[in-house]
């Protein structure tokens, strides 16, 4: 039997400097008697002689491991962590075994102390030490944790609070952060801080953000567990709260509601009338106003908002698209996402201005189906493109075109009654019951789907049919 | 009227802003005062300083600016149809309690919401008033949570975001049509454009300018957003289809969903009931299989009775029991889209069975070690020695996880 014995500040770094010795030295873990601190020494134990050096490799995941469990409180956790080390010499994936008894055992203490460094980050509570004017404050706190984490955990305290001093003092060892330099130091006896008038202040938060109607102890419990409620100002008040919740919350449900205070219904009349007289009621605005209300189909329910057209109210070519896409739904405005960039794109080659078309869509809600945090576009049915034609019907009316072009065979159906043979009709030009004449394309989101191959060739047509329809806009 | 003291404004405001579930304070760019210039820091992973005894985390300072309100929110404590006490913050004020409590690791930050006075921009001016002076002021690098108020003006929430590491804007109803009569003032429409605004900031800030700088972040952690259960008549399915419609189409982060819970001074409008803890609970459920489970809306609902979930057992049990067709499972062999179906087996528990499982094959005892809840998982597995036989076969295999009937008591 050897005894290898770790110091209370930097333990982590002495274990793992004797452990890669021990290990190097081929030093058995049946053979080793760990301990933190001098404390009782086993009188059956020979000291270790010292050893040097011994680089070890080892998987993944134990150092991390390794940097939790020596903190754990635990007379054992250094034997055990040495017992996996030796382990793993034989058996470099055993830390992946989740089922094994001795890594189970060990993520165990790591999560123990974990959650204990986190309540610690949690739990603490300071007080003012210093002078509430000094140009930098001095706080100081006592805390009892569970492990030997204070350590581990005073950098947290370091970088949260910067611009001040404080002392944390544990029945262990103690932290001190002074001038922007921290230190530990050997237990000092619980000291005596002085009261502090916020602790009133946050007795009075606490009270009053508890709802009596509500009342959960088990949850309250699981994550403020008692050994922690000694050094928190607030939980003495907890007795009390528990114990008045219920009567609390009978009181309000069996109050009758009660009469409005005077000056309510002038505040909620005059509240009305500026919210009518916000209303708009031109008619280009009125438009865009009944549209936001349209209810003719369901697909309002699921989309931000319906996306009218846009563009001059006399302008000579309207652009009919399919319907809003994700980008479209989020801002207002007809293509401006993906598709509306290409549509740009190809469009400034063509010659064609887009600020002097009206651009709108054959349907004016984004049809989507959610999936996580994406929302999957689907085609417009039957239905839902001829509910919408009554709008593309008023905004044809009120704009008047001289042409229209026709962007896939949702906008060709909206226009025509009839969406096949998208690729045939394509070029051509067709002519509506009133004598408007549209210009069949594509839509350029299927110039999107293509593969990078075929694009530029589609891309290419595109760009022509939308020459062509320039060119036969101006011979009108 | 008498002047308040703090201590007393405190009282009333944060007793007017405890109906607001969100408390959380996670996510977002890291930051810290390790430089000695300022106060504070933010982990990533938030913290929880206090519990209160509704069970509720007590990680922010969760307060009104002021209970005035000129709207009328049936469900609402503050609107202005209620007797209750009004009081009202200076800015100066709330920056104090904020620091002070902060520096005694009270609190992980501010969550600063406001009943409406006035207009909503200068409402909403008021509120960007108050983390501009923590953050610019006091270099306060603590977590800020803004409630957002939709019919503010664009700017405002622009400048909102700057300072704010969370902004929310509550939907209140899960439909359309229970917003418009619990909350006549609010504009459902508004709501999501407003959502919308959030979402498109936050990515046009992520995109680097043509030199290669980075804007500075917008509302680093992202949205979220509060729905009340149990005020109108919505049932469980149309709850979380509205919830996935809101996911997918604002990326929020969360959507809470509170129980509709008494309040002093009640509206004739909206008679009082018990709060539904139970079923926002299985809705919460519900809501973690959607984001981290892959179920869907549809799916979650297909196991519903008229809509609602099981309020006896929990909506993947419940779902698992209606398909039974689909187990056992065999744990060795199934995909992770698979185990992560079984009632019983959490995230972390089938990540260590697929990592483990590429060494060994399971036997029932490594399960139990990695942490599976096996006396629901029992019925729906087989392992190396362990089948379930008879246990998944019996008829009413319900019954042997539902508590036992109550009985009635005498009085």
């Amino acid at each position: 039997m050897r005894r290898v014995t770790l110091p209370e500040i930097g333990t982590f770094e002495a274990w793992r400097d004797q452990a890669r010795a021990l290990l190097a030295a081929g030093i058995r873990p049946e053979d080793l008697l760990w301990q933190r601190g001098e404390g009782d020494a086993d009188l059956f134990a020979a000291p270790l002689p010292p050893l040097t050096g011994g680089d070890i490799t080892v998987p993944r995941g134990f150092v991390d491991l390794a940097r939790q469990v020596v903190w754990h409180s635990d007379p054992e956790r250094f034997a055990r962590l040495y017992a996996l080390l030796w382990a793993l010499k034989s058996d470099r994936k055993l830390l992946e075994d989740r089922g094994d008894a001795r890594v189970a055992r060990l993520n165990r203490l790591a999560k123990e102390v974990g959650r204990d460094r986190h309540k610690m980050t949690a739990f603490v509570r300071f007080r003012e030490i210093g002078d509430p004017g000094a140009n930098r404050r001095r706080f100081a706190a006592w805390f009892e944790p569970s492990h030997y984490i204070l350590e581990p955990t005073a950098p947290f305290f370091v970088k949260r609070f910067g611009d001040m001093d404080w002392s944390i003092f544990t029945p262990d060892l103690s932290a001190h952060f002074l001038g922007g330099d921290l230190s530990l130091a050997p237990p000092a006896p619980r000291p005596d801080l002085p009261d502090d008038a916020a602790e009133d202040l946050w007795r009075t938060y606490f009270r009053n953000i508890f709802n009596p109607a509500r009342v959960k102890l088990k949850a309250m419990q699981a994550e403020m567990p008692k050994k922690y409620w000694r050094n928190m100002p607030e939980t003495a008040l907890i007795p009390e709260m528990v114990a008045s919740a219920h009567a609390r919350a009978r009181e309000m449900a069996e109050a009758a509601p009660s009469l409005a205070p005077k000056r309510a219904e002038a505040i909620t009349e005059r509240l009305r009338s500026d919210q009518a007289m916000a209303r708009p009621d031109d008619t280009g605005q009125s438009l865009k106003t009944q549209l936001a209300a349209c209810r003719r189909c369901p697909l309002w329910e699921n989309a931000s908002q319906a996306v009218p057209g846009e563009g001059p109210a006399d302008a000579a070519l309207m652009i009919v698209g399919e319907q809003p896409g994700d980008h479209e739904d989020l801002t207002g405005r007809p293509f401006v996402g993906p598709a509306g960039q290409l549509f740009d794109r190809v469009a400034e080659r063509a010659g064609l201005t887009r600020s002097s078309a009206y651009v709108t869509n054959a349907v004016k809600h984004f049809k989507f189906q959610p999936r996580g945090k994406r929302r999957i576009h689907q085609a417009p049915n039957r239905g839902e493109v001829s509910h919408c034609r009554w709008w593309l019907d008023m905004e044809r009316e009120t704009v008047r075109p001289k042409l229209i072009l026709a962007m896939g065979a949702t906008a060709l159906e909206s226009l025509t009654g009839n969406r096949r043979d998208l690729l045939k009709r394509r070029g051509g030009i067709e002519t509506l019951a009133d004598g408007t004449p549209i210009f069949v394309t594509v839509h350029p989101s299927y110039l999107l789907r293509l593969p990078d191959a075929e694009r530029t060739m589609a891309e290419a047509q595109f760009e022509s049919d939308l020459r062509e329809a320039m060119a036969y806009l101006d011979s009108l | 009227m008498a002047k308040l003291t703090l201590d007393r404004k405190l009282a009333i405001l944060s007793d007017a802003a405890k109906y607001d579930a969100s408390c959380a304070s996670s996510g977002g760019q890291k930051r810290d005062s390790r430089d000695g210039k300022g106060l504070g820091s933010t982990t990533g992973s938030g913290i929880c300083h206090a519990y209160a005894p509704d069970g509720r985390c007590i990680s922010l300072l969760k307060i009104l600016m002021t209970n005035f309100c000129i709207y009328d929110c049936a469900y609402c404590i503050n609107r202005v149809s209620s007797n209750v006490e009004r009081a009202r913050f200076s800015p100066e004020e709330v920056v104090t309690l904020t620091t002070e409590f902060y520096r005694r690791n009270y609190i992980e930050g501010l969550f600063l919401s406001s009943g409406i006075i006035r207009s909503p921009d200068d409402t909403m001016g008021d509120m960007v008033r108050i983390a501009r002076m923590l953050r610019l002021d006091h270099h306060f690098r603590g977590y800020i949570h803004l409630k957002t108020i939709p019919d503010a003006n664009p700017a405002l929430i622009e400048e909102a975001g700057l300072y704010a590491d969370r902004l929310s804007i509550n939907v209140e109803l899960p439909t359309d049509n229970a917003v418009k009569s619990y909350a006549p003032e609010k504009d459902p429409d508004q709501i999501r454009r407003a959502m919308a605004d959030v979402r498109l900031a936050r990515e046009s800030r992520k995109e680097r300018s043509f030199t290669g700088k980075r804007p500075p972040r917008f509302a680093p952690a992202g949205q979220s957003t509060q729905m009340i259960v149990g005020a109108d008549g919505a049932n469980d399915a149309t709850i979380l289809k509205t919830s996935t419609r809101l996911y997918s189409s604002y990326k929020l982060k969360r959507v809470y969903y509170s129980a509709f819970s008494p309040i002093p001074d009640s509206s004739a409008a909206l008679p009082l009931i018990k709060p539904p803890l139970v079923r926002e609970h299985r809705l919460y459920q519900a809501d973690w299989l959607m984001r981290f489970y892959g179920f869907d809306a549809d799916e979650i609902a297909s196991a519903t009775r008229d809509g609602n979930l099981d309020l006896e057992v929990d909506p993947k049990l419940a779902w698992a029991l209606s398909n039974r067709h689909l187990f056992p499972l065999d744990v060795n062999r199934a995909e992770r889209e698979n185990l992560l179906r079984v009632p019983g087996l959490g995230t972390k528990t089938v990540a260590r069975i697929l990592t483990t499982r590429r060494h060994r094959s399971l036997r029932y005892d490594d399960l139990r070690r990695m942490g599976a809840n096996l006396k629901q998982a029992k019925p729906f597995i087989t392992l190396l020695d362990w089948r379930p036989r008879a246990l998944s076969d019996i008829a009413d295999l319900r019954a042997r996880f539902a508590p036992p009937p109550e009985q009635m008591q005498l009085i």
